[in-house]
Formats: structure tokens, sequence, C-alpha cells
């Protein structure tokens, strides 16, 4: 089965009939964005049944469901949203739907081809948490899924989902769309809410700034990732036994993984969590069905473009946060980047350190700074005028960002050990060390691959320090 | 709790078996937090950052962006150091971790010190490194930290970022991008202290630079602070810049005497010649912070036009001579008025800009002469009954439940006081009940702004206490009241009618006198205020003019300039027998003075000043005097010796050092007993004399409502005017304001003008013609002209309008 885009670059979606389906399982109507369409197909149950049994089961279910959430942590959904202080007012749930890691677009799908799930997703999660606002935060090139949340809106607004007594209840919420400004830092839940307070996208340091309890304009505030809340309707509807029933206990449910590179079926994929291993996305028929033209895998990147590499060696490790960081990387946003044996290492690393080095905010020193800086060494290593010391130099530069034993994973060609996620940081946010993790794995895992780019350096004078 | 029963009764036992001195367990502080720092147990207090904990303990850490004035960003990162909490040890930023217990800071660990060194060698990664050429080198915090906590040597062999540089972000201040480590202090300086966020970032990653708003220069009257907290040399000075090296300035701390703040600063000097004041960090008063006005007004101390050399007027005009003679023409003239018209004629009419012992001096000649006319003030301030009210210093208004601003705009006069303030609202810390004529630099922190009609104040605050809201607020905690005169154009009875009924109302309320001139209050407090109206500045002038006055003697003081009534000025400086003229400049009225005495400015002279609380700090002397100039008071000691036939022998007569004078004062003047030469040396913060209680004269009068066809006129001052110690500084001087009539933009319309426009104002008396300029922030039927600005027009000077008697000047509009 499968369906295409309204437009031409939207990547195909395949989704298994057989297996269990929480969240896509409109995407095949091709007028899955509408009301229409979206109540035919069991829409706003979970909005009735929450407003049924009132906001304490609610957020009840949520907690027992365990959904996590899905924006790259991967903390418990119903603990975070048990982090405000009670009794202050006006607290706010913001919608992180400012997608940007480079290989990830399951958002994207979410918001262009069910807006009315997330909808009412925002609606659950602010009755059962107690929001009196809510606020949809879409990145800025997301043309379509701005223009079809806008829509679902005004449909939802018309037809009394959202809005001011919601269903005849005294529930009332608004929900206010943002498009972004274009920055990936925004990603990051503080950068975000400065972002929608309409100052720089620069993040701030928690403590003292943790959403919850200092977010929007001061105020408490939950941040929810968009696949998150798109769980919601149906906990809301089905109940949570119906949910830990899919997956693992430890993460239950289902979760969306993109998977790009040199697959023969490059697309989006709903998993149920934990049963699926890296060789099953890869080659699996149900799934991205093996690397285009037969060739041999080189490397993938498990878990969006910040996340350091996984070799052949890690295929059968099974698609779940704990197992990820033992081998030495990390699911993050959920998306895979296969490269074949045909990948020139140093110039995918370039293409990653050259996005995060130019997302920098600027913030941070070590970011700002120092992604440029390796910018510059990996550059002139692809453009041929590196030296063997630029290797070294890489490493050094990467020490002032991470300090402290950098994750990688093993390798039986190298003889190497895997160092488990996390890592050490200097700086605020991710965006520093996302520069610094790819190319230290690409260079880590194929220092070959880079020595065959360098020439020997010159003998470096050491000037000595004058001793007073 | 049972430990402590059994210590007391052990503490007890002790005190019975043996007599001997047992020190009492000191109570435990309940604000203590006991971490450990780098091995050893030290304690701080709850909310400090472990920065500032660390660097009161003995272990400094690097940083750059961290202000101790200023909100944390942890920004530079250059404070990491690793702090366990119980998790292990993890590298935090210092400046954003607060200490709690049995926390572990190593400072000195082999990953702070890696973490550090990486982030200095990152931040010169595309620093210019061009230190030889630069004016901070050599106080640069990057430059002292590259060298204390850096590699040694930079591995960056990339071409570094390029900007043009310098580029001029305002008037005053230059910015070097190259040079910029985006601390974003000076950013968060603009932003969160002054409240003009006027620069800000641009750009993003390794292109982000601090840059002013398209078309809008960084307008700031603090804006020399930024380059003062700059911790690279990014932002510089245009007076300061390429005048000096660090290690050539020689520096002593003194007391500025711009205005009456009293802000603490360092006057640094090179080959005898003050090149830079900087703000020094002052707990009860500026913290560090100074207006620009205060900061580069130096510049007008080595001006080629100070006064140089006594002056005597002969047939060809005023003739340079030497102090001999022009002492002898002086004590002549004395003699000559006390002959000729007794000691009523004389007059002594300044004294606010010297030293308290300057005016303490001239005081006690003046008692001697028997003269009674002596006023410092100008008829541009309030009369000197306020002082006698409970004081209340900044830290106590700024503390205080409430604040009722009850006069000029602060951010113009008083500019650290206004920081101060407005951090305090900022903080919640209090609230701001602002009574003026039209929109303040506090405007937008107060919690609750009136807008009386000039003149009505009295009015207002009697309808503001009837308001229960308001009525709980007064109630909730201490009330100061900051007053000062917030319109030359109209009586300050009307101030001090309103001041009453305040006091009436809230008894316990003390009040932080917003007059400006520089040593007012200590002129006011050491003897030269006048006993009553009959005799302040606006009654000596008025005497003058009617011919009564034989010797008018302006000490500092420039009535064609200052006074508001610009035309009693000018009828009396020409109604006055002869003049006495004491000063640094030549003014319009040094002009018509018969003898011109130069006198020391600011730097060149010793001696104390005291601020708007009472405060009295040290005035440091920090070069010689320009040419043959005086301090103040030793040309009141000289002619004390030279009339001792008629002054007796005053003991100033005798002193031969500023400290002799000091102690004298404190000898003598009641209130500034502990203000000993000894004391002021010894105490940084000063020492705060009590006022002494006395009542308000007199209640004052309300003017009456205006009538729709006229316009009420404000006139107040700006910080940049065209009095002489800003026109004489290079830098500031280009920043006066222009003389226009601001309009709310609704009566404008009403009256059919438009910005740019002339319209004529016009009194029973005279008239000006001044350009419109629309500013909402002017109350609907308000105008309001800036005082003593500059004007190139001709129209007239709005100062000729002001009648010193009147209760208020309404005016007509007519639109040429």
């Amino acid at each position: 089965m499968t369906a295409q885009g309204s437009y031409a670059w939207t990547p195909g979606y395949f989704y298994d009939w057989e297996s269990t389906e929480i969240f896509t399982g409109r995407f095949p109507y091709e007028d899955s964005y509408t009301l229409d369409r979206y109540l035919e197909t069991g829409g706003y149950e979970g909005l009735k049944r929450a407003l049924e049994i009132g906001p304490e089961a609610m957020s009840g279910e949520v907690k027992d469901s365990t959904l996590l959430g899905r924006g790259g942590a991967g903390f418990p959904a119903g603990v975070k949203w048990g982090f405000t202080p009670q009794g202050v007012w006006p607290r706010y749930l913001v919608v992180n739907g400012d997608e940007s890691e480079p290989g990830t677009y399951k958002d994207r799908l979410l918001m262009e081809r069910d807006p009315h799930q997330l909808i009412e997703g925002c609606l659950i999660a602010c009755y059962a948490a107690g929001l009196s606002q809510c606020f949809l935060y879409v990145r800025g090139e997301m043309a379509l899924a701005h223009e079809r949340i806008a829509g679902a809106l005004d449909e939802a607004y018309a037809a009394g989902y959202v809005g001011t007594d919601i269903l005849g209840t005294d529930f009332s919420v608004d929900i206010i769309l943002h498009w972004g400004a274009g920055a990936y830092v925004v990603g990051e839940e503080t950068a975000l809410i400065e972002s929608l307070e309409g100052e720089r996208g620069m993040p701030r340091l928690k403590p003292p700034y943790f959403p919850a309890a200092i977010g929007l304009y001061g105020q408490p505030t939950i941040v929810n990732n968009v696949e998150t809340l798109a769980n919601l309707p149906y906990i809301a509807a089905n109940g949570s036994a119906a949910y830990t029933a899919i997956g693992t206990e430890t993460s239950p449910g289902t979760r969306m993984i993109a998977v790009s590179g040199h697959v023969k079926r490059p697309g989006v994929y709903e998993i149920v969590n934990g049963s699926t291993t890296f060789r099953d996305l890869i080659y699996g028929d149900d799934f991205a069905q093996g690397i285009r033209d037969d060739n041999d895998l080189k490397a993938f990147v498990p878990g969006g473009g910040s996340a350091p590499w996984f070799l052949p060696d890690q295929l059968d490790i099974p698609f779940e946060g704990k197992e990820a960081s033992a081998a030495g990387s990390m699911l993050g946003s959920g998306a895979v980047m296969v490269m074949d044996s045909t990948t020139d290492i140093p110039e995918a690393a370039l293409t990653l350190v050259r996005f995060y080095a130019h997302e920098s905010c600027g913030k941070c020193v070590p970011c700002r700074e120092g992604g440029t800086w390796l910018l510059r060494i990996v550059e002139r290593i692809c453009s041929g005028h590196g030296t063997t010391a630029d290797l070294d130099q890489i490493l050094e530069v990467g020490q002032s960002i991470c300090p402290g034993d950098m994750p990688h994973a093993s390798s039986e060609r190298l003889g190497l050990e895997a160092v488990p996620f996390p890592y050490k940081m200097t700086t605020i946010c991710f965006v520093g060390p996302s520069a610094y993790a790819p190319i230290h794995s690409a260079l880590t895992l194929f220092r070959d691959e880079f020595e065959a780019k360098v020439s020997p350096s010159p003998k470096r004078v050491r000037i000595p320090v004058a001793v007073a | 709790m049972s430990e402590d029963v059994t210590t007391e009764t052990e503490d007890a036992s002790a005190e019975d078996d043996v007599a001997v001195d047992v020190e009492p367990e000191p109570e435990p502080d309940p604000n203590a937090v006991t971490i450990e720092l780098n091995g050893r147990s030290v304690e701080a207090r709850k909310g400090e950052l472990v920065i500032a904990a660390a660097e009161r303990h003995g272990s400094y850490i690097p940083h750059f962006c961290y202000h101790p004035r200023m909100s944390s960003v942890g920004m530079c990162r250059q404070c990491l150091v690793e702090v366990d909490t119980g998790r292990g040890p993890q590298l935090q930023p210092s400046c954003m971790i607060t200490v709690s217990p049995d926390m572990k800071v190593d400072t000195e660990s082999a990953t702070t010190k890696r973490a550090q060194e990486g982030m200095l060698e990152l931040l010169l990664a595309n620093h210019p490194l061009d230190c030889p050429v630069c004016d901070k080198g050599g106080e640069c915090p990057l430059q002292d930290q590259a060298f204390s906590h850096g590699p040694g040597e930079s591995r960056y062999v990339e071409e570094k970022r390029h900007y043009e540089k310098p580029i001029p972000i305002s008037e005053l201040v230059l910015l070097d991008r190259e040079r910029c480590i985006l601390c974003d202090r000076c950013t968060r300086f603009a932003d969160e202290v002054a409240g003009d966020k006027l620069i800000h970032f641009i750009e993003r990653g390794n292109q982000t630079q601090v840059m002013t708003f398209p078309d809008e220069p960084f307008v700031s009257y603090f804006s020399g602070n930024t380059v003062q907290i700059c911790p690279v040399g990014a932002l510089t000075a245009e007076p300061y810049r390429f005048k000096a090296r660090p290690w050539d300035l020689g520096q002593q701390e003194s007391t500025c005497m711009g205005c009456s703040t009293g802000c603490r600063i360092v006057v640094q000097s090179s080959r005898d010649e003050v090149l830079r004041y900087n703000g020094v960090d002052s707990e009860p008063v500026n913290h560090g912070w100074l207006c620009d006005r205060g900061r580069f007004g130096f510049e007008a101390l080595s001006s080629e036009h100070r006064l140089t050399e006594p002056m005597v007027r002969t047939d060809v005009g005023l003739t340079p001579t030497s102090w001999t003679s022009a002492m002898a023409a002086t004590t002549g003239l004395i003699r000559q008025a006390l002959e000729s018209g007794g000691p009523s004629s004389i007059a002594l009419i300044g004294g606010a800009r010297g030293t308290n012992e300057d005016a303490f001096a001239w005081a006690q000649l003046a008692d001697g002469l028997g003269i009674e006319f002596r006023d410092p003030q100008l008829g541009d301030g309030l009369p000197a009954a306020i002082l006698g009210l409970p004081r209340a210093t900044i830290d106590e208004a700024c503390s205080a439940g409430t604040v009722i601003l009850l006069g000029p705009d602060v951010k113009e006069e008083l500019g650290a006081l206004y920081l101060r303030l407005r951090g305090a609202a900022r903080d919640g810390a209090t609230k701001i009940i602002e009574i003026a004529p039209n929109d303040t630099g506090l405007t937008n922190m107060a919690w609750k702004s009136l807008r009386p009609q000039p003149g009505r104040q009295a009015s207002a605050v009697r309808e503001l206490f009837a308001d229960p809201e308001i009525a709980e607020q007064i109630a909730s905690g201490d009330v100061v009241v900051v007053v000062g005169r917030s319109n030359l154009a109209e009586s300050p009875a009307a101030t001090m009618a309103a001041l009453s009924e305040i006091v009436e109302a809230v008894p316990t309320a003390t009040v932080l006198p917003a007059l400006r001139r520089g040593n007012v209050i200590g002129a006011l407090s050491v003897g030269l205020a006048p006993a009553d109206a009959d005799h302040d500045a606006i009654a000596t002038l008025e005497a003058a003019a009617g011919g009564k006055i034989e010797l008018l003697i302006l000490l500092g003081a420039d009535p064609l300039c200052d006074v508001p009534d610009h035309d009693l000025a000018r009828r009396a400086l020409a109604g006055a027998r002869s003049i006495v003229s004491i000063d640094t400049f030549p003014t319009e009225s040094t002009r018509q003075a018969d003898v011109v005495l130069p006198a020391a400015a600011f730097t060149e002279k010793a001696g104390s000043t005291t601020n708007i609380e009472g405060r009295v700090n040290d005035v440091a002397h920090r070069v010689t005097t320009k040419g043959t100039s005086r301090p103040d008071w030793m040309i009141a000691a000289e002619l004390a010796l030279d009339l001792d036939d008629i002054v007796g022998d005053l003991p100033i007569a005798m002193a031969t050092s500023v400290e002799e004078i000091t102690d004298l004062l404190a000898a003598t003047v009641p209130g500034f007993a502990a203000v000993t030469s000894e004391a002021v040396e010894r105490e940084v913060d000063g020492v705060v004399v009590e006022s002494q209680p006395s009542d308000l004269a007199d209640r004052g009068d309300e003017a009456s409502v205006r009538n729709s066809y006229s316009y009420r006129l404000v006139v107040s001052h700006k910080m940049f005017d065209r009095a002489i110690g800003t026109a004489m500084s290079r830098g500031i001087s280009k920043l006066s304001v222009s003389a226009a009539a601001h309009l709310h933009p609704l009566d404008a319309d009403q009256l059919g003008a438009g910005e740019g426009g002339d319209v004529r104002l016009v009194t029973d008396r005279s008239s000006v013609v001044l350009p419109v300029v629309l500013d909402p922030r002017i109350e609907r039927g308000n105008v309001w002209v800036p005082f003593n600005a500059s004007s190139d027009q001709g129209g007239g000077r709005v100062e000729s309008i002001i009648d010193a008697r009147a209760a208020v000047t309404d005016v007509k509009i007519e639109v040429l």
C-alpha cells in the first residue's frame, strides 16, 4: 500500500496494515487532513472520552501509558506534565513542530497528513494537564504543514472542538499557530520559547529555566513534540491498557522512523517499539528493502544527523533507546540515514558538520567558534589541502566541545570497543556537540579514508612558552 | 532540636563550674550553605552563585560574560568548573549554578583547566590579537585571562573573521566587531539596566555580531558603561580613544560632582591631564554605573577656554591681572559695598559647584560679613526646608514598598539614581507611583502614573490617597518620596504643597531630595542656605534688579544661563552695582563681572561632597590647577584674612590645608560632627549625615486650573543642554538638545501645527518662536520645552517667557 504525497518531493510513506496502527492510519486517504475524514475515522473520540472521565483520570491514563516523549530525549510525558508547579496561572502548552534534524521528517507528515489528530492531542493535553493556552510552533520551511494546520484549526473552531466551551463543556482552550523563522536550534525547547516570545532563538540554561517552572513568558510551560501529542487521541480513546499492550514494557506504543539515504525505498515507517532491528529497517521487505544497487552497507546514522554513526556490526541491535546508547549512539529523533559502500566518508561528515556549524545560534563559544573551526578543517581535508596534523586537531577542538570520552560504536575490523552514549558537553544545548559527534565517529571508524585525503604534516616548530 | 538543648545545658554547666568566659555558641546562620571548594570547606550564602562564592574565598574563576550587577547568561562558557552535587563531577558554568549544601566545587582540576584552556583558545581563534594598538590592552580581561588561564599558544591556522572596523554606533561609542567575543554584556546592560534596548545580536553562529538596529544609533545616556564593562576592546569611547595606555594612567578614587547623586568614580590621568573617569562599584550609590554626562564631562577640565588668570574690569574691559591686585579689587568692592549699603547690599549666589569645604568657607565669610542674601540654588530647585524632613538613602528608596516620585525625570537629571530606581522596580523590590507633568524615563516601570496639570500636584495627591488600592499599597510598607522640581515654569510652591499633603497623609514617609546641582545638598547644609524665602536667589535677583544690591558675588553661578526667569536674571545683573564672579569658565555672567577670579575645577582640588542622601564622600585632587586658578575655599580664606578688621579672626582664615577646613566644618556644622577629614578618608562608602529636623515653612498654594484656550508650559532639564560643563566637553557637547516646543500629536493636530513647523508661545510678558516636535510622551494640554537648549533660530529663548513669581506659565500657541 502506498500513498503519494500531494507534491513530488514528499517521500513516500509505507505502512504495513498487519501491524498495530496508532497514528498513521489515516495517511493513505487523499483527504486525510480534513475534518470530515477525521470524524469518519474515529476523530475526536479521544477528546470526548477525556471530557467524560475528567482531567485527573485523563492525566492518570497518560501516566499509566508511560508514553515517552518523541522529541529525542525520550522522557515520559505524563511525568513531565507533573513538574508544573500547582496554582500558578496562566500555564501553557507549546507544541514543538520545529522538526529540523537532518534526516527527520516524521512530524512533517503528521502535520501535513493528519493535523486534526495533532489538534486533538493538544486539546487532550491541555485538558489533562490543566493548561490554559496552546501554542503550535511550526517550522518555517513547512509551508504545507502550516497551511493544513491552519485549515484544520479553522474547521475545528467552526465545529466547536477548539475555542470556548468545547463540546458543550466548560473546557475552553485556544490554539495559536506560530510560524518559525528558520533556525535549527529552535527545536531545542528553551530556544523555541525564546523564539515564541519574539526574541532571538537562543537556548536558556537549565537550571534555572526549566520550562515546566519558568517557561513561556516566565510561566509554567509544557513543551511536547508533535509525535508525542499525536499519540494522545489513541490513548484517550482506547485507554492506557490498550496502549501499553503494544511495544515493550519500558517503551510502549509505536514510533515513526524516517529511513533515508542509499536505500531502495526511503520513507517513514511506523514501527512497534522494541520489535524491530536496524537490519529489519534497512533490509526488511516491509521497510526500506535493502541498499540501492545491492551495494554493501558502509555505515548508518541511527538517530538523526547529530547521532554518532553505526557500522554494519550494529545492524542487529533492536531499535530501542537503551540498547542504542550502550552501543555508542542514540535514537534521537528517529531518523536512520544509510550510507553504502560508494560513500565518501569525509564528504559525508563535511555535510553534517557544515549543517551544524551553520545552525549554531552563536551563544556558546565552543559551538560558535569550535563548530566553524571544525568545518574549516574538514573542508580543507576534503579539498585535498589537509595534513595529518589536522586529523588530531579535529579531536583536540572536539575536546573543547565534548570533554572526555566520546561515544562511538564498536568495530570488529578496527578492534574497537564501544564507548556508550552520552557525551559530556561544554555548551548549553546539543547543537555544539552535534557538530562534533558525527565527525568524531567518522574519524574514529574510518580514519583510513581521512588519511587517504591528507598529506603528511610539515614539522611544527613548537615555541616554548617563556619562563619568567 | 535535641542537639541544641544539650549544647545549652553543657554551656550552662560549664559556666557554673568554672568562671571562665565561654564564647557563646554562635547562632547558626540560616542563610549559610557549606560547600567544598578545592577540598576545603567554605561557607557560602544561600542563593549565591558558585563563581561569586569561589571568588570571595580566594579561588578566582575566569569569566567574561558574568557580571555581578546583571543577570547571568552562561554565554562565554569560560567559568566552567567541575561541580559535584552527588552525581559525580560535571563541568558546569559557575555563573549559573547557585550553591547547594555539600556541593563539591573544583576550580583547579585537570578537567576544569582543560575546559578553561580550550575555551580561551576558541575565544582567541577569531580575535584579531591587535593588542598593541588596542585601547584595552593592559587592562583587558581577555588579555589577562589568556595569560593566566589560557593554553599559551593557538593552533588556529584558518583565516580569521573580518569585519569593517571600527564602526561608530553612537556619537560616543565605537564598535570593533573583530575584537568582540559576544559576551552579551553590553547588550544585556542596554536592555536590563539602562532600558535602552538599542543594541542586539544580528546574524547567527560564527557570524553573530553586536549591532544597532538599522538607522537607529545607540543613543543612550548610559552608553559609556558598555565601554567600561566590555571585557575586550570591542567597544571604545570616543573621548578616550588612543589617549593613553592603561599602565601610564595614575588614578584616584573620587566622587562625581556632575549631579548630586554622588557616584563613586576613579579619576584617571596621565601627564597631569585627566583622561578618563570609570565607575566604581559603590554598593549604596551607583553600583558601578555612571551616566554619560558624568563619565565624559572630564573633557571640559582641559578645555582651552578655561579661566586661567584673574581679571579686573578696566576702561578696555576685563583685563588679566595678578591675584594680588584682583584680591585687592575684590576686598575694595566689599568694603565699598559695606560702606554705602551695609551687609544687606551684598549678595552671594552659588556655591553648589564646589566642595563642602568651599561652601563652608564662603558661608563662614558671609556670616562674618553679615550677608543675608545667599543661595546655592538659582531658583531652579526647592526651598531648603525639604532637607529638614527625615531623609531616605538610595538603598532605602530601592527597598521601600512604595516610592512616590514627585518631581523631575530622574533619567534626565540624576542618571545613576534612575538606574537604581529602575532596577528596584524591575526586580519588583518596590512600586513606583509617579506624579509628573509628562511621561518620564521611569513611566514604563511605574506602578501608577499620575499626570496632574502642572501646578496642581497637591489635588492629585489628595485624590491619590483617597483611592483604596493606593492606600493599601502605601500602608503595606515603607514610603519614600523622591522630590524635586519637575517644572521650571511653575512655582516650587506647587511641589511643596503636594509634598506637605504626602507628609501629612503618611507621617512615616522619608524624603530623598532630587535636587540636581553637584553639591547643592552640601552647600545648603553647611551654611549657604538662605534664612527665608525673602533672601533666596529669586529675592536676591529682584533686589539686584531694583538697584538694592551693591555687590553681587557669583560663586560658580551663571544666572543668565541657569535661572529659569531669564528676564529677571538679565535685569539683576544689570542692576547690581558691581559683580565679582568666581568661576572656571567665562560665561555670559562673568562677562558682566567687574572682577573675575579663576576657580580650581573638579579633580583640581581635594575636599568632600554631599549627595542627595546626605552621604559625605571624598573628592580627589588628581591634577594641578589650570593656570593660576585656586579652590573657592582658599579664596574665601584669603578674603577673610584681608578683611579681618571687619569679620574678626575667622578660623578659616588660618587654615593652611583643606583637611583643616574639613575638621573645622565637622566641629562647626550641626550634624556634621562625624565628618572629620580622617573619617572621610577612611570610610569607603562615605559618612551619611543626619538631617536637621525642621518644618516645611509654608504649605504653598496650588495653581488654578488651566483654561482651555491656553497650554500649560513645562520646562525641564535634559541630560545634555547648553550648561557650560557639557558645552565645553567635546564629546557630549554634540548631544546637546535643541530648543523646540514638544506637543502631543493630537494637540498639534488640533492647532494645525506640523512637525518642524514654527509656533509662537505667547504669555502676557513676552513670546518665543520655536519649532514643533510631535511627542506622544507629552500630556495633552501641556507644551514642553527643554531648559537651556541650544537654538540657532533666533526666535528667542523660552526662559525669557518664564516669570519666577508666577504660579504657572500658561501660553497661547500661535501657529506661524
